[in-house]
């Protein structure tokens, strides 16, 4: 059983289909990569699997169990967690506050009885923003604020992450450095999904690769096979549809 | 029969001018963003310069309606817009309401100026006494002239926006300003109209109702209440809608007054407050608004040092004293509120300044404080205050309840709707019985507040009373500052940014939402409670609406996320209005204005002004021997005053001076030396580190580079692809940004900043390099990870300060 499985979503704005049928597939300590053009519906795609779309058709499913009813904190509560292309910071608070929120939100509800700070401190450790822990978030560049971000989905210790371009903004190095952190976290169980544009990153660390087009899954399977798919490649460079005209 | 149709007559006459009126609020609230919370107050002095021309001056009404109307609205709407509106493109939802409310508050007080209050102005009905027959009823000219403007509105505007270029493009810029703007309409000349049109038909419905309400500013201003209730049919957005609503609102009111029993007292105020019970319930069945995202608010509220908050109470209880120890008992009663309704400021700093959420009704809770202190308090007994807190707290709640989905402008109105049915209907209510519990309010008129006993000591006179505020403000706001400290607080301030990121993180945002409001609410009963014990007797006019918002607004003035904040607004409201509203009449007028001109230049400084005045003293907090003398210097003066060897002005001005004249010197003593800052200047000019922001780049500056980096033993910058066009100013910043801490502290990081300079200039080399045709987007790319290295090698800069971010 995959730890989560979307089954033939489908949402459409006015008469723009924005997710048409898409299903995916995550497996526990797997990263599973989400491509696409922009404006193919991954992002989307991931507001539909976190509850803040709800979707016109289809089902989500978390663990086998059937997430499509359930709000937001609800979803989260299955071990659900996500960042965000366009972060989502807590602007008046600094990394070690923003992390540290995560944290106090999870033990509420989850009775854990792990101090806070120390789990905070462990985050901020593994995710290399020691350097920058007490700096107010919004001071930060772009790449570090994606850090916060997964520090604090690490925060809500998911069974399913859910990571939109968490490598934007970041230099050659630090994604590399991202990458291994990736290998590391899926490798302690998590099914890892992630939205990503750049290529060589997602062929390296991804066991599976779907390919999302207007709204339609066009493709799955492992990297090397995905990357050699003939509609993958029209989707990215217009091949036929250049040939047509 | 005939009675219905009458009284449907009167409905309809009253949903042609809710018609009128919300139709222009929706029309500047589509086309420009913002909900006018000052649409009613345009129309209240619309009537009033009607009534001027009209009445006062025996201006024959045609001449009359036609200055009004289409020369004195539309040219206000005009200048509104310009001076005040069009600032505000791009500021938060809080800050734009904060900025209407300012105006409201102004217009009202600009009124009660112009026009003397207590004066009767009786305004007739247009064709006063005339009637038409339609066989089985009659219809007033009044009724018929009113009726007929509203489809005349309504035609025109639908003309107007389906048949006209303007009307065309008022339409695109509601859908995508961005968007308008590239295809060539002009969103200012939209906004321009926008206003005029709007406040043209505020003034209409203004003229239009004023004979059937008395000429006054608060009444007419709360129209705004009644038209929002029918906006809020078409969601805000949709005109079609809006006029249903008002003829929703119109009827029932119509018929309420029709059949509802006139002698019982408990319905007696149900019809005027039938608007906002609509309007609350409309609210209740909308759906879920969208969970916040991104606000990208620009205010930032520190969280509060505990030493700072120690001495701010302490500072608190002081002046508590040294006003019991100087006032006489005329003093002190007037200057009494600065810190009993500080403390229903306070209880807005959780909420708003924290959470986020926006609560037009503390004044309200504050009132249900001092009803319930007035009826459980009446021996003195402490448990009135405790009660007063803890109903507060639970009507709080209950109120947060069904609201609790809304927010931004929705959840203000629905509070706002909240504190005017309280004012119109439940205050006004006599003695009831709601199942087992007995609920006494102000019991038709006013109720007696005892003053408290506890300790063996009764707070009797008003000196006592005025110290009992100040210490309860200051535990007040240590608690508030608690608040803010705990992972309550940190949530709360978590979710203001992004309620969608919490909920995602598994957070409930139901319990925080009723929580905070609870907390808020109970403040605000505590704060009514110590407020009417200082009256003595309440009524329900201290707990309005409209009393209520120059609070809220001084408030978000001051600082909405900061205990100071609620300082300034006791300080302001309570203590500077009055005292210098005693040096005379046109003082006191000016007065009448001001917190409404205060806050419209909120716009601006979106944080509010406590920061800066707290950046303004930083010198002085710093040098502890100029802070020290200046504390001397004020108990010195305190003790002479003690002495009688002065009055109570003399004493006001010799602490200003001690406290400017210490501000002086410490400013003075915090300067460097004059030589020292000439070489600063030099420094700073000739500086490479500065190269790109204090001199233009020239590619001469690449070899001086050069010469800097072979100090430090690293490889020449020196290529020939970074030729200077190619590296516009922008980018040339950039260069700065990342040469400045490799150029300093040389280590790792400067190999990774020199990596990203030659990825620079490699990319220059390609079409559409940095500064190429792909213009701001291709420069970020490139800019932004490089920056990026030289931060995460340096994460910060010795001194402290953290690494700018990134991009040009």
């Amino acid at each position: 059983m995959a730890a989560l499985e979307v089954d033939e979503v489908t949402k459409q704005y006015g008469g723009h289909r924005v997710l048409d049928r898409a299903s995916l597939e995550a497996e526990s300590g797997q990263i599973t990569g989400l491509i696409g053009p922009n404006g193919a519906g991954k992002t989307t795609m991931f507001n539909v699997i976190t509850g803040l779309t709800a979707p016109d058709g289809g089902r989500v499913r978390l663990g086998g169990r059937d997430v499509t009813g359930l709000r937001l904190h609800q979803r989260a509560r299955t071990g659900l967690a996500r960042t965000f292309q366009q972060l989502e910071l807590f602007s008046m608070l600094t990394v070690r506050e923003n992390i540290r929120v995560a944290a106090d939100i999870h033990r509420r509800w989850s009775g854990d009885k792990q101090s806070c700070a120390a789990v905070t401190d462990a985050i901020i450790e593994r995710v290399g923003l020691g350097a920058v822990a007490d700096a107010r978030v919004t001071t930060l560049p772009t790449g570090q604020g994606r850090l916060v971000e997964l520090g604090r989905a690490l925060a809500a210790r998911p069974s399913v992450l859910l990571l939109d371009e968490p490598a934007s903004g970041q230099d050659d190095l630090e994604t590399a450095r991202f990458g291994d952190l990736l290998r590391e976290l899926a490798e302690d169980g998590a099914a890892v999904v992630l939205v990503e544009h750049d290529m060589s990153l997602v062929m390296k660390v991804c066991d599976r690769v779907h390919v999302l087009d207007l709204g339609r899954m066009i493709a799955a399977g492992d990297p090397a096979t995905v990357q050699a798919d003939p509609a993958v490649l029209d989707a990215y460079l217009g091949t036929s549809r250049a040939a047509a005209t | 029969m005939e009675k219905f149709l009458i009284f449907t007559i009167v409905g309809l006459s009253l949903s042609a001018i809710y018609a009128v009126i919300s139709s222009g609020l929706v029309l500047t609230y589509t086309t420009t963003g913002i909900f006018n919370f000052a649409h009613g107050a345009i129309g209240m002095l619309a009537a009033f310069m009607y009534w001027q021309l009209r009445f006062a001056w025996g201006w024959p009404a045609p001449v009359s309606l036609v200055v009004v109307l289409f020369v004195l609205a539309p040219l206000f709407g005009l200048l509104l817009e310009r001076v005040i509106m069009r600032g505000l493109v791009g500021t938060s939802e809080a800050t734009k309401l904060v900025v209407s409310i300012s105006l409201l508050v102004a217009m009202v007080g600009l009124a009660n100026v112009v026009w003397e209050p207590g004066t009767s102005r009786p305004m007739s009905q247009f064709f006063q006494g005339r009637q038409v027959d339609l066989g089985v009823t009659t219809i007033t000219y009044h009724q018929a002239i009113t009726i007929a403007t509203a489809v005349l509105v309504a035609i025109g505007l639908r003309f107007l926006l389906y048949r006209t270029r303007i009307g065309v493009s008022m339409r695109a810029n509601v859908d995508d300003r961005n968007l308008a703007l590239l295809n060539g309409a002009r969103p200012d000349r939209v906004g321009l109209i926008s206003w005029a049109i709007g406040a043209s038909l505020a003034a209409v419905g203004g003229i239009l109702i004023a004979p059937a309400l008395t000429l006054d500013p608060g009444s007419l201003s709360l129209l705004i209440v009644n038209a929002y209730a029918a906006a809020i049919f078409g969601r805000l957005r949709s005109l079609p809608m809006t006029f249903v609503g008002a003829i929703v609102l119109g009827l029932v009111e119509g018929y309420l007054a029709g059949y509802l029993p006139g002698e019982n007292q408990y319905l007696a105020g149900l019809r005027p407050a039938a608007a906002v019970i609509v309007l609350f319930i409309v609210l209740l069945v909308m759906p879920n608004t969208r969970l916040r995202t991104r606000s990208q608010l620009r205010e930032h509220f520190p969280a509060p040092s505990v030493g700072g908050m120690l001495a701010l109470a302490a500072a608190v209880v002081v002046a508590g004293a040294v006003m019991v120890t100087t006032l006489d008992t005329s003093g002190l009663i007037n200057y009494a509120p600065i810190f009993s309704l500080g403390i229903v400021a306070l209880s807005l700093v959780p909420l708003v300044g924290f959470a986020g959420q926006i609560s037009l009704a503390q004044l309200s809770f504050a009132g249900i404080g001092a009803v319930v202190a007035a009826h459980h308090g009446a021996s003195g007994s402490p448990l009135g205050l405790v009660l007063a807190v803890v109903i507060a707290a639970v009507v709080g709640g209950l109120v947060a309840l069904p609201i609790r989905h809304l927010s931004g402008i929705y959840l203000a109105l629905a509070t706002a709707a909240f504190a005017v049915a309280l004012d119109r209907w439940v205050f006004i209510l006599p003695d009831f019985d709601l199942g087992p519990v007995h609920i006494s309010l102000f019991g038709l008129g006013s109720a007696d507040i005892a003053p408290l006993e506890a300790f063996g000591y009764t707070f009797g006179s008003p000196g006592s009373r005025l110290m009992l505020s100040a210490v309860a403000f200051a535990l007040a706001a240590l608690v508030v500052a608690a608040v803010r400290w705990s992972s309550f607080g940190r949530q709360l301030v978590a979710m203001r940014d992004s309620e969608a990121a919490c909920a995602t993180l598994g957070l409930n945002l139901m319990w925080p939402r009723i929580l905070v409001f609870m907390l808020s609410a109970g403040i605000a009963g505590l704060g009514g409670a110590l407020y009417g014990m200082q009256l003595g007797t309440v009524s329900p006019e201290r707990f309005n609406l409209i009393t209520g918002l120059p609070l809220f607004m001084l408030v978000v003035v001051g600082g909405a996320g900061l205990v100071g904040g609620a300082l300034f607004a006791g300080i302001g409201l309570y203590g500077l209005i009055p005292l210098t509203s005693s040096l005379g009449p046109v003082v006191a007028k000016i007065n009448a204005v001001s917190p409404g001109l205060t806050g419209i230049g909120l716009g601006r400084n979106p944080s509010g002004v406590i920061p800066l005045m707290r950046e303004g003293v930083r010198p002085l907090r710093e040098d502890r021997l100029v802070l020290g003398a200046m504390l001397a210097a004020m108990a010195a003066i305190y003790a002479a005053r003690l002495a009688d060897v002065y009055g109570n002005w003399p004493f006001v001005l010799l602490l200003l001076v001690a406290f400017l004249g210490a501000s002086a010197a410490a400013n003075l003593r915090a300067r460097p030396p004059a030589d020292q800052r000439a070489a600063d200047r030099r420094t700073r000019a000739d500086d490479l580190d500065w190269v790109g922001i204090t001199t233009p780049w020239t590619a001469a500056h690449l070899s001086c580079l050069d010469d800097a980096f072979s100090g430090d033993g690293l490889p020449p910058l020196t290529r020939p692809a970074m030729a200077a066009p190619v590296v516009g100013g922008a980018s040339a910043a950039t260069l700065a940004t990342i040469v400045l801490p490799t150029a300093t502290d040389g280590g790792t990081g400067s190999v990774e900043g020199l990596d990203a300079l030659h990825h620079l200039a490699a990319d220059g080399d390609g079409p559409g390099g940095p500064g190429g045709p792909d213009g701001p987007g291709g420069d970020d790319r490139v800019a932004a990870p490089a920056v990026g290295a030289a931060a995460a090698s340096n994460g910060r800069s010795a001194d402290g300060t953290e690494v700018p971010r990134g991009g040009a």
